[in-house]
């Protein structure tokens, strides 16, 4: 379980890493995406991986140990939102970028120049 | 009542902003009323927060919802805080005068984004939980994404992108960051941390300083330190002069947060976590005022020379910041003050003058477009009722003047108060990072001065004298007044040093003493 996970946090954070350095501006948008993934992931599994526990305390309460730490998730949720918003709004400008410089360039260069 | 006041700074901001986009985008005599009437009214709430904070022992703490301190929300105002929020509201003040008119004109919903950096700043330097950092770190990025885009154009929206890019990045690092100290320790509140960190084991100690690493990795980008900081010139010379001058205390936030955290988490109470990071921040912030410098030298309009000179404010103020001496810490604060001010006057400056610099594909970009999708002309009576100033050639170099005098440190004005008030201390050679650093960063911070001023008096020249046909800009009385006031404000600062440094003392004390900010957080509960 923490293998599959570490690998997958491993590879989303290599690709994205990649993407963002590449230059065009939807391979730098995907990339941020995968490292948001990436993130998220990493935050989830601070608390702890477990199978089958409930971060909610149910009627009889019973013992710390049948539950799992719901801070990260809560931080999880909220880092979710944010980084989605603001992918969002990059995309927004991505586009009013493209639509300045005729081309796809991070630095708004078109393919003949670069 | 009083005890509410902790959250004001960032609840008037908020309704301000709220109420600002229910007028809709056209209302602008409203909107200026508004965002006025608020910035004023933060302004007081902030000097009331400073005087509270001064005079007690304890810093003001403030639990969202009453809930115990083990799990509540909560915000802290001890001296450090106040001194920023009243920072922040002396800037959104002048933002809000200064953008009147022709600035807001440029784009929709001006005001609102202003407010909304406004509640991110004030958010940001209130919390004493790290995850609240975050958020309201989020808050004042989207809000200054949207100021530094308006008024769009090419040049701008490139700008915004390659700004949105690093930041985006410099918050996955943040979480990374925070999510690693979360899971070491077990808690995001900064005063139940510093409590904790001197009894970390070993081997979860090593994952703390990686996490704390990575945490300030994404404070460098935002304070703009070598290697970090290569797109503040350009985005903020992109700006419109308004959002540039607010924007001057983002970096100021970087720094912040660095200095706070320090003093919690790596000051000498930590154990064998004590001083963690010193050098490497030293080393950058030295790096940092060399990339000014010659950035400075190499500038050819005011843009540029202005974010380059906040580039050598914040290498010096990162450099200075590492020291553990009250003296030193006091005279780096007022250096903050005195150059966040200063470098805001000169964006200003800078705007009023209007760009020059050949390269531009958006030849004098605050002046020319208005926003209006419709066409049913934004351009109305207002613009001519504007009062416009005579012989502002003479106003503006003499602001100019002052704004050189101001940031390069020269007598007799309070940017040399201030380095003196840095540098006299360091001659003392206290303790620092890396041995001689206090003598190395002495020299430095004064060839710096030397530096500044010629880069300056060279942009002054070719600026005021070299150009003897140049067309005499038309100032508007709110800006003129909004400059002049801001000049005369930093030129009282010479006459009434001794009030600030005062309390900046009690600052640097407070700092010093994490025990303190430690104390008057988690007091209501029993020791553990």
């Amino acid at each position: 379980m923490e293998i599959v996970l570490a690998l997958a946090i491993g590879v989303l954070t290599a690709s994205g890493v990649w993407l963002v350095l590449r230059p065009r501006s939807f391979q730098v948008l995907i990339g941020l995406t995968l490292l948001s993934y990436a993130v998220n992931l990493f935050i989830f599994s601070t608390g702890g991986v477990r199978i089958g526990a409930e971060p909610v305390l149910r009627g009889s309460a019973g013992s710390l140990i049948d539950y799992a730490d719901p801070l990260p998730q809560a931080l999880v949720l909220t880092a979710i939102v944010i980084s989605f918003a603001t992918t969002a709004l990059l995309l927004v400008v991505i586009l009013a970028a493209r639509g300045f410089a005729g081309a796809d360039h991070v630095d708004g260069r078109r393919d003949d120049e670069a | 009542m009083i005890q509410h006041l902790v959250i004001l700074p960032i609840l008037l901001p908020l309704a301000a902003a709220a109420v600002l986009m229910l007028t809709g985008a056209r209302n602008r005599p409203l909107h200026g009323v508004i965002s006025i009437a608020a910035s004023l009214g933060l302004l007081a709430a902030a000097v009331a927060l400073v005087i509270q904070a001064g005079g007690g022992e304890a810093a003001a703490t403030y639990r969202l919802g009453d809930w115990p301190t083990s799990v509540a929300i909560v915000l802290v105002a001890d001296r450090l805080a106040a001194l920023m929020v009243l920072l922040a509201a002396v800037l959104g003040l002048v933002n809000s005068v200064f953008s009147l008119g022709r600035w807001a004109r440029l784009g929709p919903f001006y005001p609102v984004f202003s407010q909304l950096l406004l509640m991110g700043l004030n958010g940001a330097f209130l919390t004493g939980d790290l995850f609240n950092l975050f958020v309201f770190f989020e808050i004042l990025l989207a809000a200054s994404y949207a100021l530094l885009l308006h008024g769009s154009g090419p040049r701008r929206v490139k700008a915004g992108l390659h700004y949105i890019v690093i930041n985006l990045v410099a918050s996955l690092f943040f979480l990374v960051g925070v999510s690693l100290i979360f899971g070491v320790t077990g808690t995001l509140n900064m005063a139940a941390l510093a409590q904790r960190i001197p009894t970390l084991a070993d081997d979860t100690r090593a994952i703390f300083h990686a996490g704390a690493a990575i945490l300030g990795m994404a404070f460098l980008i935002k304070a703009a330190a070598w290697p970090l900081g290569f797109w503040l010139p350009r985005t903020y010379d992109a700006a419109t002069a308004p959002s540039a001058a607010f924007f001057v205390i983002m970096t100021k936030v970087g720094v912040y947060a660095l200095l706070r955290l320090g003093m919690l988490c790596f000051g000498p109470a930590s154990g064998s976590s004590a001083g963690f990071g010193g050098e490497a921040i030293f080393v950058a912030g030295l790096l940092t005022i060399g990339v000014g410098l010659v950035g400075m030298l190499a500038a050819r309009d005011v843009g540029r020379l202005a974010g380059y000179s906040i580039l050598v404010s914040a290498g010096t103020l990162l450099s200075a910041l590492v020291f553990r001496e009250p003296a030193v810490v006091a005279g780096a604060l007022f250096y903050m003050v005195v150059s966040t001010l200063a470098a805001a006057a000169f964006y200003l400056i800078g705007g009023l003058v209007g760009s020059d610099d050949g390269d531009d594909e958006f030849e004098d970009p605050p002046l020319l477009e208005a926003y209006d999708p419709d066409g049913d002309g934004l351009y109305t009576e207002e613009d001519e009722r504007a009062v416009i100033i005579n012989a502002p050639l003479g106003l503006l170099s003499a602001g100019f003047l002052i704004c050189t005098l101001l940031i390069a440190g020269l007598p007799p004005l309070p940017g040399f108060l201030a380095k003196v008030a840095m540098v006299a201390p360091l001659l003392d050679g206290p303790v620092g990072p890396l041995p001689g650093a206090a003598r190395i960063l002495a020299t430095v911070v004064i060839a710096s001065s030397l530096f500044s001023l010629t880069a300056l008096a060279r942009a002054g020249i070719q600026m005021w004298w070299a150009e003897p046909d140049r067309i005499t800009p038309a100032i508007r009385l709110h800006e003129g007044i909004t400059v002049g006031a801001l000049l005369f404000a930093l030129l009282t600062l010479t006459f009434t040093v001794n009030v600030p440094f005062d309390y900046l003392d009690a600052t640097a004390r407070d700092l010093l003493d994490s025990n303190r900010y430690v104390g008057s957080v988690l007091e209501p509960e029993a020791p553990r």
